[in-house]
């Protein structure tokens, strides 16, 4: 299965880098830009056919390595 | 008296913590590679030295907290054995899960590089008794992701338990509650963004950092 992993930080933690492109879009004529948040995606391929499984597996990465859930959330998609 | 500064691939004040301990309380200083799988015996204290360590990839010290040695460093603090994380090495203590909260990119999305003033919020933990009545100390910071963030809850318990230890008297990154350095709940583990290895002797301006070594060590 190919899993892609969003990481972004949590609501309620500022988003500085999100807050500086909302603010540099406003320059650049979109002045009704709002909630811009920056985040990263990691995507791989793991071995394993069972969707559910595979989906198990990736959240674990992401308790473990993939975020900081002190600060940030995750999203997992598998297909 | 013995200490190891661990050495991460990135990392960049290793040696300037050597130096800063050694001048500052005579002890002898093993620098300890991070892949390795054992520590020296009898160790006092261990230095999480500040840098880039991985390139600060995916996350500040998040890598780094996973490396072999770090097994060896939490082994050690759970025998109590005195652990100071300087700037990327508190990044990484609190990726390792030795400390609460997480440190954010600073709030200006400016590297800060200066001398700054510290209250010393707590004076009774074995990382400040050296500064006996003293309330107020100089060291340098030198950070972009230095700013302190734990949630509501987790604040509190930090400052109602005295975890809370070094405040900035002028925040330069934004830290909650002005958190320049917390210790966990059994008081041996110490991470702070400010540098005591850039304020040890007064060439440097300060010679703050010299007396949380010796603290650190006095207390083994």
């Amino acid at each position: 299965m190919h899993a892609k992993v969003h990481v972004f930080l949590k609501p309620g933690v500022l988003d500085v880098a999100g807050k500086a492109v909302e603010n540099a879009l406003h320059g650049l004529g979109w002045p009704g830009v709002v909630g811009v948040r920056v985040g990263r995606t990691i995507e791989f391929d793991v071995d394993q056919d069972d969707p559910i499984a595979a989906e198990a597996e990736v959240r674990m990465m992401c308790e473990k390595l993939l975020a900081n859930t002190v600060i940030e959330s995750y999203q997992v998609e598998v297909s | 008296m013995k200490a190891a500064v661990i050495v991460f691939p990135g990392s960049n004040c290793d040696r300037d913590c050597k130096v800063a301990i050694e001048r500052s309380t005579g002890a002898s200083v093993d620098m300890v590679w991070h892949g390795e799988t054992t520590l020296p015996s009898g160790l006092d204290l261990i230095v999480l030295p500040g840098g880039f360590s991985y390139g600060d990839y995916l996350r500040c010290g998040a890598m780094a907290a996973l490396s072999p040695v770090m097994t060896e460093v939490k082994a050690a603090a759970g025998r109590g054995v005195a652990v100071v994380g300087i700037c990327n090495g508190f990044q990484i203590l609190c990726e390792a899960g030795l400390l609460p909260g997480a440190l954010l990119r600073n709030e200006h999305l400016k590297y800060v590089c200066k001398p700054v003033d510290l209250a010393v919020v707590n004076g009774q933990t074995r990382f400040t008794a050296g500064y006996g009545a003293r309330r107020e100390v100089t060291m340098t910071v030198g950070n972009g992701e230095g700013n302190f963030f734990a949630d509501a809850e987790t604040l509190a318990r930090l400052e109602g338990e005295g975890q809370v230890v070094f405040k900035y008297l002028d925040n330069p990154n934004g830290s909650t509650a002005n958190i320049a350095g917390l210790i966990n709940g059994k008081g041996n583990i110490l991470g702070l963004m400010p540098h005591p290895d850039r304020a040890f002797e007064a060439e440097l301006g300060s010679t703050d950092g010299a007396i949380l070594f010796q603290s650190a060590l006095a207390s083994a």
